[in-house]
């Protein structure tokens, strides 16, 4: 098996008395589809978080590329190639498409803005994740429905030529269409080679595109496994019980926790 | 599950530019315009018919208020508010306010005043301390906003009350400072030679053509998102139409006595007011300070996660807004040619932000450009002016600028449950 691009290497998080995360391992791999599951509360944001820079961790690695970085905040975590898309998307409605994608880090000429550069690699951005739904890269982001903005925010993402991706609940709140237009998107930026993380509460989108699952069960990886390994069945005990026959934490974590 | 591994980029590529849209007519061009307008995103056009709405009634009511001695007149009385509605522009794209605006500029224009009076200081000097009045209340007010997090109604608030103090106490109650300086009050009592004026009307339409062009040229070769060629055309001969119509009209003698002596050349406050224009103009739609302040006032949240520093664009906007009003304190000062405790205090300020938000900016954040606060300030300063001329009482005068502002920020609210609507 390749190397993990990303690797987090038993992280512990408390926020006061509230242990979060327990000796959470976590792995990413190119050119696959990581789907990240759990319950409500059962740490999945915030482990996004910490991989994203902005929590710090109590104790715990973070390899990138084998090796141990230094991660401090988002912005070294945008400098390694990581990008988050957020559930809320985190995109401005009264700027265009272009002005979004480059928003915060803008070309310039001179003293001004670069718009010939940046239009031109926005559209090639968008034209190589074979996005055709668009009408034109310099509508104002407000015009485009839900799919269409969730393309965006991936597009924003991938620009940078970033080699994790991790997007939050992308489909949650998308029709059937556009729920497949993004899933197409999300393995199609698995098989440029990046390594992408899904995190889902929808186990049909997870089976459908996934490579492997990480099953986190009140702040502990319950599983890490193949997607062809498991049942929808067994995903869900996963998620719910912690256990699904011989997967799974062995004790019940309820009591063994703080 | 398996999507495409089949080279998607050569696929998407031509379905993708076979989707742009680009308007490639007139017509086209005429079409998304008015999609746009039926969708909620009216621009000016509110604030130009408004104008135009005023301009034929009070010419036809008033036969001296299309001379051009009136309209040089309505130049110079619409300079102050411009220019304070310039700069409350940055603060509105934010959705924020800037109630002290109107008194920082007659703190600042105070402080101009008695650097020229007492310390006998050039005008220049006397101008940047003015200035930098205005940019420190900028900065105090902008700390407070952002990094304390008070909403900036309550800290601009405090600041209209307290700021009032400043010229009260220098100046003394019941007194005024003339403002004589022969630079400052030649803003709005001395006009541009005419040579010079005609010289910088034509290098104004031709930079804006040749610039035109050329961004036409260097976005079509790319095949990028362009205006068609003919409404470059029209917009190009629009803006010569204006600029060469109007410096025609100033440039004709205008004495009230044409025989006895001559007034011509445009009002120096003019060039002072387009200068403003263009450069805001620049910063704003051209230049990542620019770009950023309308992502903070679209969405706070998204600009702050894409590594934009909020609390600065923040401070950076009350202090453009201060420093304008400082500006706009010494053009009003300039036009009455003194300075009294009360400068600043009456409605200057309630003007400006009326003529910011008819001219187009809206009062939510996020919308607005430097030419809106052109727009409406000639808007509103047409009113008095015209209303003058009818001999009307004061109280009318109130009446119809009260209900000019309810209207614009109607058209204001209106239009933005429309776009949320249409999703433009």
């Amino acid at each position: 098996m390749t190397e993990p691009l990303l690797e987090l290497r038993g992280v512990n998080k408390s926020f006061g008395v509230v242990h979060v995360l327990h000796d959470v391992d976590f792995a990413v791999y190119p050119g696959q589809v990581t789907a990240l599951v759990g319950d409500n509360g059962a740490g999945k944001s915030t482990l996004v978080k910490i991989i994203a820079g902005i929590y710090g961790r109590d104790t715990g690695d973070y390899l990138f590329d084998g090796q141990p970085v230094h991660v401090h905040g988002p912005r070294d975590v945008a400098a390694l190639g990581v990008e988050v898309v957020y559930q809320d998307l985190a995109l401005c409605d009264n700027l265009d498409i272009v002005e979004n994608m480059f928003l915060g880090r803008e070309e310039t000429k001179g003293i001004g803005l670069d718009e010939v550069s940046m239009e031109s690699r926005a559209r090639e951005t968008l034209a190589s994740l074979s996005v055709r739904t668009v009408k034109s890269v310099r509508q104002s982001v407000s015009s485009l429905s839900g799919g269409q903005r969730q393309t965006v925010a991936i597009a924003k993402a991938v620009l940078w030529n970033s080699k994790v991706v991790l997007l939050d609940e992308p489909t949650a709140a998308l029709g059937v269409a556009q729920t497949r237009q993004v899933l197409d998107l999300v393995r199609r930026l698995a098989d440029r080679g990046l390594g992408v993380v899904l995190i889902s509460h929808n186990m049909g989108d997870v089976l459908e595109v996934a490579d492997r699952i990480t099953a986190l069960y009140l702040g502990r990886v319950a599983a890490d496994v193949h997607v062809e390994d498991v049942t929808h069945g067994q995903i869900v005990e996963l998620i719910t019980a912690g256990r699904s026959g011989d997967l799974g934490i062995a004790e019940n974590p309820a009591t063994a926790t703080v | 599950m398996t999507v495409g591994s089949d080279t998607p980029a050569k696929v998407a590529d031509g379905d993708f530019s076979g989707d742009s849209h680009q308007s490639t007519t007139i017509g086209d061009s005429a079409r998304d315009y008015l999609n746009r307008l039926r969708g909620g995103d009216m621009g000016s056009l509110p604030a130009i018919l408004g104008l135009i709405f005023l301009f034929v009634v009070f010419s036809s009511l008033h036969d001296r208020f299309l001379t051009t001695y009136n309209m040089a007149n309505l130049v110079v009385q619409a300079g102050s508010i411009c220019v304070l509605a310039m700069g409350l522009v940055f603060v509105l794209l934010l959705g924020e306010i800037d109630l002290s605006a109107g008194v920082a500029g007659g703190a600042a224009a105070t402080i101009t005043a008695l650097f020229l009076i007492d310390y006998d200081l050039s005008w220049w000097i006397a101008t940047l301390a003015g200035i930098a009045v205005g940019a420190v209340i900028g900065v105090i007010i902008g700390a407070l906003v952002s990094t304390l997090g008070i909403p900036s109604f309550v800290v601009t608030l405090a600041f209209f009350l307290a700021l009032q103090a400043v010229p009260l106490k220098l100046i003394g109650s019941g007194g005024s400072l003339r403002f004589n300086d022969e630079v400052l009050r030649g803003l709005s009592i001395k006009n541009v030679p005419v040579t010079a004026g005609w010289v910088a009307a034509v290098a104004i339409v031709a930079g804006f053509a040749a610039l035109s062009l050329w961004r036409y040229r260097s976005l079509s070769a790319r095949g990028l998102v362009h205006a068609p060629l003919a409404l470059v055309g029209l917009q190009i001969a629009a803006l010569a139409v204006i600029v060469l119509g109007l410096t025609a009209l100033l440039s004709s003698n205008r004495a009230p006595n044409p025989d006895i002596f001559v007034i011509s050349g445009i009002p120096w406050v003019l060039p002072v007011v387009v200068a403003l224009l263009l450069f805001w103009t620049f910063v704003l739609t051209r230049t990542r300070f620019g770009r950023h302040l309308y992502a903070v006032g679209g969405n706070a949240e998204a600009a702050r996660r894409a590594g934009i520093n909020v609390t600065r664009i923040k401070v950076t906007a009350f202090v453009i807004c201060s420093s304008m009003a400082a500006v706009s304190g010494l053009l009003a000062a300039s036009y009455t040619g003194k300075v009294s405790p009360g400068s600043g205090g009456g409605n200057e300020l309630l003007y400006a932000v009326g003529a910011a938000v008819i001219g187009g900016t809206s009062l939510f954040g996020g919308r607005g450009r430097a030419i809106d606060a052109i727009v409406g300030g000639l808007v509103i300063a047409t009113i008095p002016n015209g209303l003058g001329l009818l001999n009307q009482a004061s109280y009318i005068n109130f009446l119809v600028t009260g209900g000019v502002l309810l209207l614009a920020a109607s058209v204001d609210a209106i239009s933005r449950r429309r776009r949320s609507a249409a999703g433009v």
